[in-house]
C-alpha cells in the first residue's frame, strides 16, 4: 500500500492507523461542508469560507514545509499577491471573471515566487526562514507605502466577481454562501486532489528524499535546487488562490495580508493540524479560523488565548491534532 | 551639510536603540540557537514599563533630570520576565526550528494582549521629560542632548557586554557553551544555568532599548512586531550570532532609514529590505557570520 521507500520504514501501525495521511479525510469534510448550507446559519457558511482560502493556501504551505521541509515565514506574501490581484482586476481593470483572476493569479504568485525562489531555495532551516520573511515584508512594505498603486494602508475594494461568465444577483450575503460557496467548495476539491497526485508522485517522493536527507537524495541523483524552487512556486500558486477567496470574501484587499504575523499565523495552522500528515494543515486551517472566532466572541484579548494556545501547543503536541489522533488511534489499536 | 549632520546623527540614534535589541537576538541565538521573535515584545515592554516608572517617579517628586538612570534600571528590572520564559523555552531547545519560531511567536501574540490590557490601545507618550536635559548645538544644527545620551550608553552597553564575553570567566563559559554545548556541559558547565542567564541578558537587552527610546517617541502596539523585522534585518545584514555584525548591521539599518526619511519617505522600510536582500545574495552569511548551512 506505501508508495515510497521512506513510508516503508514506518512501524505498520502507524501506517495504518495514519488517517489524516489520506485524501479521504479532506474530501469527507468537503462533503460534508457541501451538506452545511441545509442546517447551518449564514453565520457559519460565512465562516466556513475564510477555512476554504486558508485550507488551499495551507495544502500548498504544507507542500513546501511538511513535505520538502522548508518553513517559510514569508508565505502571507502570496495570500497578498491573490487578493491584490483579485482587487486590481476587479476595481481597476474592471475585469469581473472570477476564471480569469484565478488563473492570474496563479500565473502571477509562480512567477513571482520563481523569482524569490531562485534566490530563496539555497538556504534551508532558519536562513530560508528569514529570507522569506525579508521577501515578504518588502512586499508588504511596498503595498503599506505606495498609496497610489496600492491604496496604502486603506487596502483596494475587491468588487463582486463573475462565476462561471454570469452575474448572480442578491444581497452579499447570499451571493457568498450560495454560488460563490460552492464554486470555491468544487476549487478546494480539486486542488486538494491535484495536491493529493503531488504528494504521490515521484516527484512527491523526491521532495520526501531531499527532507529526510538532502545529500543522500543528491547524491543518488535528485537535483534538489530544482526540486525545492518546483515545491515553492507550487505552494505559492495555492496561496495566491487561497488569498484571492479570502479578499472576495471580505471584499478588501489590505496590506495586512502580507505582514509577517499572518505569515506566522500560517504556520500556526499547520502545527496545529500536524504537519506530518497530508490533511492536517488545512483542518488546522478550519480548527483555527473556528477557535479564533470564538475566542472572540468571548474576549477582546483573544491573541492571549491564541498565543497560549500555541504554546501549550508547541509543548505539549508538537505532532498537532493529526499525531494527538494518531496516537490515541494507535493505543486502542495496542489494547485491543 | 546640517542636513547630513541631521540624518546622520538621527541614524546613530535609530541603530543605538536598535543594536540593543538586535545585539540581544544575537545573544540568545548564538548561545540557544533560538531565533527569538518576542525580542520585539522585550523592546515594547521596556517602553511601556519606562512610561509608568517615570510617571510614578514624577509623582514621588523626583527631579526630571534623573529619568534616564530611572529608565535604564526599570529596562533592567523588567527584563527579569526571561527569567520564566527561559523556563518554558527550555521545553524546546532540542527540537526542530520552527517550534522553536512557534512558541516565541505564541509569546509575541500573547504580549500583545498583555500591552492592551495594561496600557490601552492607544499609543502611549512620555512628555514634558525629552528636552529636561536641553538641547546640544554644534556645526549649526540643534540635538536633544538626550539622544547624544542615549548613544553613548549604548555605546557603554555593548563595551561592557563585550568586555564580559571576552574577559570574564562567565562570559568565557558562555561562549564555550555557545561553541559546543555537549562538550561544555561534559567539562562541568551548568547549561540550563548559563541558558537562563543568556536569554535574561537578552531580554534585558530588549528592555533597556525600548525604555530608552520612549522618550523621544511613543510606546505603542505596532512598535513590537514592526521591531522585530527590523532586527531581523540587522541580524541578516550583520550576520547572525555575531555581536560585531549586529553593530555594523544597526549602523546599516539605522542610515538608512535616516536617509530615506529626508530622501524618499516612502523608500523608508524598502529600502532597508533592499540592502537585506542584496546582502543575502552577495554574501549570504551576512557581513560577519558564519558560512550559511
Amino acid at each position: 500500500m506505501s508508495h515510497s521507500s521512506i513510508e516503508i520504514a514506518r512501524p505498520a501501525l502507524l501506517r495504518r492507523t495514519m488517517t489524516l495521511n489520506g485524501i479521504g479525510v479532506l474530501l469527507a469534510l468537503i462533503v460534508v461542508m457541501a451538506l452545511l448550507p441545509f442546517v447551518a446559519s449564514p453565520y457559519v457558511l460565512l465562516l466556513m469560507l475564510p477555512f476554504v482560502g486558508y485550507g488551499i493556501a495551507l495544502l500548498g504551505f504544507n507542500l513546501l514545509f511538511g513535505t520538502t521541509g522548508l518553513l517559510s515565514f514569508g508565505h502571507a506574501l502570496f495570500l497578498g499577491v491573490g487578493a491584490y490581484t483579485a482587487a486590481v482586476f476587479t476595481s481597476k481593470l474592471s475585469i469581473l471573471s472570477f476564471e480569469v483572476i484565478l488563473v492570474a493569479s496563479a500565473l502571477l504568485s509562480g512567477l513571482i515566487a520563481l523569482l524569490i525562489g531562485t534566490l530563496c531555495v539555497r538556504y534551508t532551516k532558519i536562513f530560508f526562514g528569514m529570507l522569506t520573511l525579508a521577501f515578504g515584508m518588502l512586499f508588504h512594505s511596498f503595498l503599506y507605502k505606495f498609496y497610489a498603486v496600492t491604496g496604502g494602508d486603506q487596502g483596494m475594494r475587491v468588487l463582486r466577481p463573475l462565476l462561471l461568465g454570469m452575474e448572480w444577483r442578491g444581497g452579499k450575503t447570499a451571493f457568498l454562501t450560495g454560488p460563490f460557496y460552492y464554486y470555491t467548495l468544487v476549487l478546494f476539491a480539486g486542488l486538494g486532489l491535484a495536491m493529493w497526485r503531488i504528494t504521490q508522485s515521484p516527484f512527491g517522493l523526491h521532495l520526501r528524499a531531499i527532507r529526510e536527507n538532502a545529500g543522500k537524495a543528491a547524491y543518488v541523483g535528485v537535483e534538489i535546487f530544482r526540486m525545492r524552487l518546483s515545491a515553492f512556486v507550487i505552494s505559492a500558486i495555492y496561496g495566491g488562490i487561497g488569498g484571492v477567496i479570502l479578499a472576495v470574501t471580505t471584499g478588501l484587499a489590505d496590506p495586512e495580508l502580507a505582514y509577517w504575523t499572518h505569515s506566522g499565523n500560517l504556520v500556526f495552522m499547520a502545527v496545529l493540524g500536524g504537519t506530518g500528515t497530508f490533511a492536517g494543515p488545512a483542518i488546522g486551517a478550519l480548527v483555527f479560523v473556528v477557535l479564533q472566532d470564538f475566542v472572540m466572541a468571548i474576549t477582546q484579548y483573544w491573541r492571549f488565548v491564541m498565543g497560549g494556545i500555541l504554546v501549550l501547543l508547541v509543548v505539549f503536541m508538537p505532532r498537532g491534532l493529526a499525531g494527538t489522533v494518531e496516537m490515541l488511534l494507535s493505543r486502542r489499536g495496542r489494547e485491543a | 551639510m546640517a542636513e547630513l549632520l541631521d540624518v546622520i546623527l538621527g541614524g546613530t540614534f535609530h541603530a543605538a536603540v536598535l543594536f540593543l535589541v538586535a545585539a540581544g537576538l544575537q545573544l540568545v541565538f548564538g548561545v540557544q540557537k533560538i531565533v527569538n521573535l518576542a525580542c520585539g515584545s522585550f523592546y515594547a515592554l521596556g517602553a511601556y514599563f519606562g512610561i509608568t516608572a517615570v510617571g510614578a517617579a514624577i509623582k514621588l517628586g523626583m527631579p526630571p533630570a534623573l529619568f534616564l538612570p530611572i529608565l535604564v534600571v526599570a529596562g533592567l528590572l523588567v527584563g527579569l520576565v526571561g527569567l520564566p520564559i527561559e523556563r518554558v523555552l527550555r521545553t524546546v531547545y532540542r527540537r526542530d526550528e520552527s517550534y522553536q519560531l512557534l512558541i516565541t511567536f505564541g509569546f509575541l501574540l500573547m504580549f500583545q494582549d498583555t500591552f492592551r490590557y495594561f496600557w490601552g490601545a492607544t499609543p502611549r507618550t512620555m512628555d514634558n521629560v525629552y528636552l529636561a536635559y536641553g538641547t546640544a548645538h554644534f556645526l549649526g544644527i540643534r540635538v536633544p542632548t538626550y539622544n547624544l545620551l542615549v548613544i553613548a550608553a549604548s555605546l557603554a552597553i555593548a563595551a561592557i557586554l563585550g568586555l564580559f564575553l571576552e574577559r570574564t570567566r562567565t562570559g568565557r563559559i558562555v561562549r564555550a557553551t555557545a561553541e559546543n554545548r555537549d562538550m561544555a556541559e561534559g567539562l562541568g558547565v551548568n547549561a540550563s544555568r548559563v541558558f537562563a542567564l543568556v536569554f535574561t541578558v537578552g531580554c534585558m537587552l530588549g528592555t533597556v532599548g525600548g525604555a530608552l527610546v520612549v522618550p523621544s517617541s511613543a510606546a505603542s502596539l505596532d512598535m513590537a512586531v514592526d521591531l522585530v523585522v527590523e532586527s531581523f534585518a540587522v541580524v541578516v545584514i550583520g550576520g547572525l550570532g555575531s555581536m560585531r555584525g549586529a553593530l555594523v548591521g544597526a549602523l546599516i539599518v539605522g542610515m538608512m532609514r535616516a536617509s530615506a526619511i529626508s530622501l524618499m519617505p516612502e523608500m523608508e522600510m524598502l529600502s532597508v529590505y533592499l540592502v537585506v536582500v542584496a546582502v543575502l545574495i552577495l554574501r549570504p552569511a551576512g557581513l560577519f557570520g558564519k558560512a550559511a548551512v
